[in-house]
């Protein structure tokens, strides 16, 4: 056993952390050092910039178009991209649908769609959560019937999903549907790839806490899907959905990027004023609770390493992974109640945006605009990907057998 | 021992728990918010007349019913109930303390119209670098020959857009975090040389920054001795913790009442997810922080006359902090996704009380004074 990096993998890393310094758009970290809101372009212009120097989908098999790193580079990568806060690629593409088509799909849906999820061109958004199923997916109920057309087949699938991230922007979808109504829940669903412009599609804004519009309501009224766009086989796809959910869950942890919010997190505290005459880090409160932090972080880190050693040695992600969502999360939402407390009385003001180009000047240090709203909009990070609770499930069930 | 509110205080309690309930639903508070200026001041002028309770926890002399703290914590466990967005705390709980101590021409001209609702006072007692440190103050008044001339600024004063007032601390001597040459002021909203800077709050008030440039103010505006209002300022702050205590356990009730409908009705595998012990165990957990929250503002609020005022104060404003954080987070988590959008009021609710978690001091500001004080014990 050995925690120190080999010649190669420094070497790795700073052509990691050249490549990022001399590539990353200069405009894009301008918005995001102004907490400006990100449009679509914005969302995509790393992506494609990775996407042409190879390194969009590191966890990929090779043959795909993955980098063929070992999981120490990939290591390295994510924590040099959350050094320089680039903005990763969108999960619903790369961490997501791409898997389980490379898994479960045929050569043809390999071929179609795995290019565009790789360079980033087609953006994608997950139709799973309903109105009467969160927490209990399974119940879900967009139902899909099929039909026959001009001897072509189809399904017609009628429904409502919710929570539907970023849903605004996407051109496809990912969808689960009910294929058969009898029999086990989970032994009628079937996974289908949907066309967002397909006619009979609506997207409805869901305004969040902070003000944010992230998520929607996406509904379905007689879309035409055309049946080579299901991925496995029919009434199977919930084994798609529990593989997907499972390689959610390791990206979730998000360990490089909480390093990141720690560090943001103490120039805070080193600029900011106690009311005693000393920084807010040097405070015995204050700076108790980010020790505790750094050490929760410190062991999600290792958790995370030995997990992924266990994968570089064959061991897929298994129910393990429910740990780091539960920690992981945990830790994200821990950082932004520091930060609120940081703000003090400047935690209240509200202020959506500066129009452009304004010359007003926020109200109170620079990050306390955003501690409150993140604060509030970081709950979700325990409610989705399977909420919290249904981690803790699986592991009692499928870790400890009870 | 007696914790049975008189007559008079039950009537206020169901009187404005029914004008709430009639004209401060959710639905109307939301329309409310996004009206010209984020209020409607016809509620307040209402409070003042038809209900006539802004009068309540304030002398007779003055034209009001003689109460006290006691009668400020119902009706701001009302507020909290209902999420309004009414300036009660710096007007009737600051403001009217201020004045009543201050006696003199200022009470007997400025309480009746605080009782009328004509009179709204804004209070500006921190400041950027002073956290909730009230003695941090960079904010001068000096004397000028005809009143006093204040520079400074003056941080985040809760419905200062709309205030005929300002009631504000500036130093008229001693250094920076000094307890001495602190004095209080109050100064008409529209004197010269009082910059504001208005904006909303995230959970729905209005407030400003205050910039004294140059303010001229005549010498009645010195409210006390001069350089000698910490004392006092510190006792008006401990009213308004209590205060904001009892309106986060209104809000508290609420929204554990709020979660524990939405676990009976919402189903998920077959059955209410209140059948899922996981879930009753949190709103047990929600239950006992709501109800503790009830007890240390019943404690604290009886205990402002005391000589440990701090301690009590500190301690239940401590408490309740703790509680927020528990049943606010709990809260969200129970109702899941829809929980943290704007369309059901438990986020509102969950917005409210984490911003009261930070007025008048957070948890360790509150853990501060009270471990100073075991520090006196063990010396």
């Amino acid at each position: 056993m050995d925690l120190a990096f080999s010649p190669e993998e420094t070497a790795f890393r700073e052509e990691v952390r050249a490549f990022i310094a001399d590539n990353y758009p200069a405009h894009l970290r301008g918005k995001q050092d102004e907490g400006e809101e990100l449009g679509r372009d914005d969302m995509l212009a790393w992506h494609k910039i990775l996407a042409k120097k190879g390194w969009a989908a590191p966890a990929w098999p090779k043959d795909y178009g993955g980098t063929g790193w070992t999981a120490t580079q990939r290591y390295i990568f994510s924590e040099e991209s959350a050094r320089a806060e680039t903005i990763p690629p969108l999960p619903f593409g790369i961490n997501m649908v791409g898997p389980v088509i490379y898994t479960f799909g045929t050569a043809e849906q390999k071929a179609k769609y795995l290019p565009g999820i790789l360079s980033g061109d087609v953006w994608w958004c997950q139709g799973y959560s309903e109105p009467g199923a969160g927490s209990d997916l399974a119940s879900l109920r967009t139902r899909a019937e099929r039909v026959t057309e001009d001897g072509k087949d189809y399904y017609i699938v009628n429904g409502q999903k919710t929570w539907t991230t970023l849903a605004q922007h996407a051109d496809w979808g990912f969808f689960l549907v009910r294929t058969a109504a009898d029999g086990k829940p989970q032994e009628g669903i079937s996974f289908l790839l949907i066309d967002m412009k397909t006619p009979g599609i609506t997207v409805k804004p869901i305004i969040t806490l902070g003000g944010e519009h992230e998520v929607n309501e996406v509904w379905l009224d007689n879309v035409k899907v055309p049946v080579e766009n299901r991925i496995y086989e029919e009434n199977k796809g919930w084994t798609c959905a529990k593989f997907l959910l499972a390689h959610e869950r390791t990206g979730i942890a998000g360990v490089a990027r909480s390093k990141r919010g720690i560090e943001k997190l103490k120039t805070i505290a080193r600029a900011e004023q106690d009311g005693q005459g000393q920084p807010l880090l040097a405070n015995p409160f204050f700076r108790r609770k980010v020790a505790e932090l750094e050490t929760d972080l410190t062991a999600l880190e290792f958790t995370e390493l030995r997990t992924l050693a266990g994968e570089a040695s064959g061991k897929g992600p298994g129910p393990e992974s429910s740990l780091l969502k539960v920690k992981g999360t945990e830790i994200q939402q821990r950082i932004t109640e520091l930060v609120l407390e940081a703000a003090g009385n400047y935690a209240a003001p509200y202020f959506r945006q500066f129009p452009e180009g304004s010359n007003e000047y926020p109200i109170g240090p620079d990050f306390a605009h955003r501690a409150a709203p993140t604060y509030f909009n970081m709950r979700k990070t325990s409610i989705y990907g399977g909420s919290n609770e249904i981690q803790r499930n699986i592991i009692a069930k499928m870790v400890l057998g009870l | 021992m007696d914790f049975n509110f008189t007559e008079t205080q039950s009537m206020l309690r169901d009187t404005l728990r029914r004008y709430l309930a009639d004209s401060y639903d959710f639905d109307s508070r939301q329309a409310m918010l996004k009206k010209d200026g984020g209020r409607d001041p016809g509620i307040w002028k209402a409070l003042a007349t038809e209900i006539g309770l802004l009068g309540a926890a304030l002398p007779e002399q003055y034209g009001g019913f003689g109460g006290g703290p006691v009668d400020s914590m119902v009706l701001m466990e009302e507020f909290g109930r209902a999420i309004a967005v009414e300036p009660y705390v710096s007007t009737v709980v600051i403001g009217g303390n201020a004045l009543v101590a201050a006696g003199g021409a200022h009470a007997d001209a400025l309480l009746p119209a605080i009782i009328s609702g004509e009179a709204i006072i804004g209070a500006g007692f921190y400041e950027p670098q002073g956290r909730y440190n009230l003695a941090d103050l960079r904010t001068t008044a000096k004397a000028d020959g005809s009143g006093w001339t204040l520079n400074g600024h003056k941080s985040v004063v809760v419905a200062a857009p709309y205030a005929t007032h300002f009631l504000v601390t500036a130093r008229t001597g001693g250094s920076q975090r000094e307890g001495a040459g602190v004095s209080l002021f109050l100064v008409e909203a529209n004197s010269k040389g009082i910059v504001r800077r208005d904006y909303p709050t995230v959970d729905g008030f209005m407030a400003s920054e205050l910039y004294f440039e140059n303010a001229s103010v005549g010498p009645q505006a010195l409210l006390g001795a001069e350089g000698g209002a910490l004392p006092l300022v510190e006792t008006l702050v401990d009213h308004a913790t209590m205060a904001v205590c009892a309106e986060a356990t209104g809000a508290m009730l609420k929204l554990h009442e709020l979660t524990l409908d939405y676990a009976r009705q919402r189903k998920q595998f077959g059955k209410a997810i209140g059948d899922f012990q996981v879930i009753q165990h949190r709103l047990v957990d929600m239950f006992m922080e709501a109800e503790q929250a009830k007890s240390m503002t019943l404690m604290g609020t009886l205990r402002l006359d005391d000589a440990d005022r701090s301690k009590w104060v500190s301690q239940a404003k401590a408490k309740v902090n703790k509680g927020i954080r528990l049943l606010g987070q709990a809260a969200i988590q129970t109702h899941g996704g829809i929980g943290i959008t704007t369309e059901l009021s438990a986020g509102h609710y969950f917005k409210r009380l984490s911003i009261i978690e930070t007025q008048f001091g957070d948890f360790d500001h509150h853990m501060a004074r009270l471990e100073a004080g075991l520090m006196a014990e063990a010396a």
